[in-house]
């Protein structure tokens, strides 16, 4: 097939199409207004619906509606709309609705500023929203995974009835990438499939199957019941739903970890230090939950690993993941930028030098 | 024999949990009548009705309307009542909401489903006060008027007259029908109705945002008996809440 050169917004938005997603409510905000103007034009294309939202809060309560019938509904936004969002995303979470969601990240906290970042890890993947819930989480780092990841996040978020979240840094949307776009996915709401959803139930029907789309559960049993069944889903997440990349690990005395774009930059770093000699290796998760505790302790606990660094545009937020997989086996280091800057190869590659000579 | 008086099939058998001589339960029951009558009429497919729960002590009529609906977050059923809309253009969808949640929390999400001329309707209670939560102040709590947040009654200088939300929505230009009625006695029980089924008859016309706001009693918080109460909605709330049609663009 044909690859064609595409900036991340845009080829992420038309994955989310050739997908089958049908809806898009969002809101503007920088780096990330090409995914709600891209889909302006291109749902009326498809017989598909774009609405601007009054703001990210009113954006995911229309998913929370669209959802509820069924369709396959998306919204994307960054960090400050996510945060504004945050309440939808529990009440989707809760009433276990099928959606997509992305954050492409700019810098925070607060208003921060507008360049890539990736502060909101823990926003994503520790709560965000209240209650005992989980999203599934994909932190791609190029725009074709990006597109590659879409294309089966519909599939997933309705298998396991929960909203998939993509924590995109600005850099994904915004650079442009020769990519490959499948081809488009023929979805349509069966109501035999989704016999949870309002499709149009009527008095006389069985009651089990009238679309009641609700977080509720007023008593201490019904609330607990209802956490348990959301819990087995997430255990069943955990136990199938793992991504991750080792690149030139298997020989590695050094392992960085780092997820999306500056996975991209280690990779590099990698390379250049194996042709010096330097046996360096990339963990990468792609799932961020859940979250490939397992994989990230074989590969950094093995027995030639003498240090693990992890790098990462904030200040630490993966790095309790990483540190949680390891407990301690091995060493690790940290660097980190703030102010939504991306390191540099050479940081990089100083930082793992530093480690070598044991600083 | 034949049936004279029966539940209205939009009604499920749940027991309501309303507190005795609460408004909440007459109003459900014309919503459901109405969209029955909609029914039978031949004017609306039966399970092509979905309805939108809000957060307050109506938060369970998702448990009492007999077809698809949704329990929206604190003031955001408009938004959810948009997304169903639009993702099923062909169905009759409302929302149900109290005057904290409408006039409160969710003032942006109502004025920009009016704004849109979102293909909905709102039924809109308003009893002067945060049922749910215990009997806490409202933006429509009357000036004077006694809370567990206002305990020396409402002041105006400190915190506003009460919010008139029919009249400030009626000014939207996406609106299409907005009416205020009560349930305080027969003739207005009709009159709630008739608005009612208006409403969800312009809706299905495919005209724009309509609003029916109903006084309400809260009896448990406004610490009356239900009788007491009434007198006091007619006596207090309607002369602040003029009673009537405040916008209809299809009677223009
Ligand atoms: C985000 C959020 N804030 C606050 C609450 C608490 N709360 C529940 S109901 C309610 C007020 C409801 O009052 P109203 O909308 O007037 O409905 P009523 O109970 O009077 O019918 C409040 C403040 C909540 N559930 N969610
Ligand atoms: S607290 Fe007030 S509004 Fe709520 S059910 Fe009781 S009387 Fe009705
Ligand atoms: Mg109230």
């Amino acid at each position: 097939m044909a690859l064609t050169l595409m900036k991340g917004s845009e080829a992420i938005a038309e994955a989310a199409i050739r997908a089958g997603a049908r809806f898009f409510f969002g809101y503007p905000i920088t780096p990330q207004t090409e995914i709600p103007e891209y889909m302006s034009a291109r749902m009326p294309e498809v017989g598909g619906c774009f609405l601007q939202a009054e703001s990210e809060v009113a954006a995911i309560n229309m998913v929370y509606g669209a959802a509820g019938t069924g369709a396959r509904v998306i919204t994307s936004s960054s960090s400050p709309g996510v945060s504004l969002k945050q309440e939808g995303i529990s009440y989707c979470a809760g009433a276990q609705l099928p959606c997509v969601i992305l954050n492409v990240m700019r810098g925070g906290p607060g208003l921060g500023n507008i360049q890539a970042s990736q502060g909101d890890y823990f926003q994503g993947v520790k709560g965000g929203g209240n209650g005992d819930y989980h999203l599934l989480t994909y932190a791609p780092s190029s725009v074709q995974e990006a597109i590659d990841i879409m294309m089966f996040a519909f599939d997933k978020a309705e298998k396991y009835r929960m909203p998939v979240l993509f924590l995109a840094d600005g850099i994904i949307a915004q650079m442009m990438e020769p990519v490959e776009m499948p081809e488009m996915v023929d979805y349509k709401v069966d109501p035999e499939k989704k016999p949870w959803a309002c499709t149009g139930w009527k008095p006389g029907d069985d009651p089990e199957k009238r679309g009641v789309i609700n977080s509720i559960y007023i008593d201490t049993e019904s609330l607990t019941v209802h956490n348990a069944r959301l819990q087995k889903v997430y255990a069943e997440a955990r136990a199938n739903e793992q991504m991750w990349e080792c690149y030139k690990t298997d020989d590695a005395e050094i392992v960085v970890t780092a997820f999306g774009t500056v996975a991209r930059i280690v990779k590099t770093v990698v390379d250049q230090m194996r042709a010096d000699g330097y046996k360096v290796g990339l963990f990468r998760p792609i799932s961020v939950w859940p979250f490939p505790y397992d994989a990230l302790k074989e590969t950094c606990c093995a027995p030639q690993v003498k240090g693990i660094l992890d790098v990462e545009v904030n200040e630490g937020q993966m790095l309790e993941d990483v540190k949680l997989a390891i407990l301690g086996e091995k060493p690790i280091h940290f660097f980190g930028h703030l102010g939504s800057q991306f390191p540099t190869t050479a940081e990089i590659r100083d930082k793992i030098l530093e480690m070598k000579e044991g600083k | 024999m034949s049936v004279v008086f029966e539940r209205t099939k939009l009604l499920t058998d749940k027991q309501f949990h309303y507190c005795p001589g609460c408004n909440h339960g007459i109003i459900h029951r014309l919503v459901a009548e109405a969209i029955d009558e909609l029914v039978q009429e031949g004017k609306l497919e039966a399970g092509n009705v979905m309805g939108v729960a809000p957060v307050g002590c109506s938060v369970f009529a998702y448990d009492y309307f007999n077809c698809d609906m949704y329990e929206a977050a604190h003031g955001r059923a408009p938004a959810v009542a948009t997304g169903a809309k639009r993702a099923r253009p062909g169905t009759l969808v409302f929302t149900y909401q109290g005057d904290g949640d409408l006039a409160s929390i969710g003032t942006a999400e109502i004025v920009h489903a009016a704004h849109r001329g979102e293909k909905i309707v709102t039924i809109f209670v308003n009893n002067a006060i945060y049922g749910m939560t215990g009997g806490q102040m409202a933006p429509t709590t009357l000036v004077g008027q006694k809370t567990t947040t206002s305990p020396y009654g409402r002041d105006e200088a400190w915190c506003g007259a009460p919010i008139k939300m029919s009249e400030m929505l009626s000014e939207v230009p996406g609106a299409y029908y907005i009416e205020r009625c009560a349930v305080n006695t027969n003739a207005n029980i009709l009159k709630t109705k008739k608005a009612i089924k208006k409403a969800f008859q312009y809706q299905l016309e495919g005209k724009g945002f309509c609003m029916i706001e109903v006084l309400s009693t809260c009896p448990t918080n406004w610490g009356l008996s239900p009788v007491e109460a009434m007198k006091w909605l007619e006596e207090n709330m309607i002369p602040y809440y003029p009673l009537g049609v405040k916008k209809d663009k299809g009677a223009e």
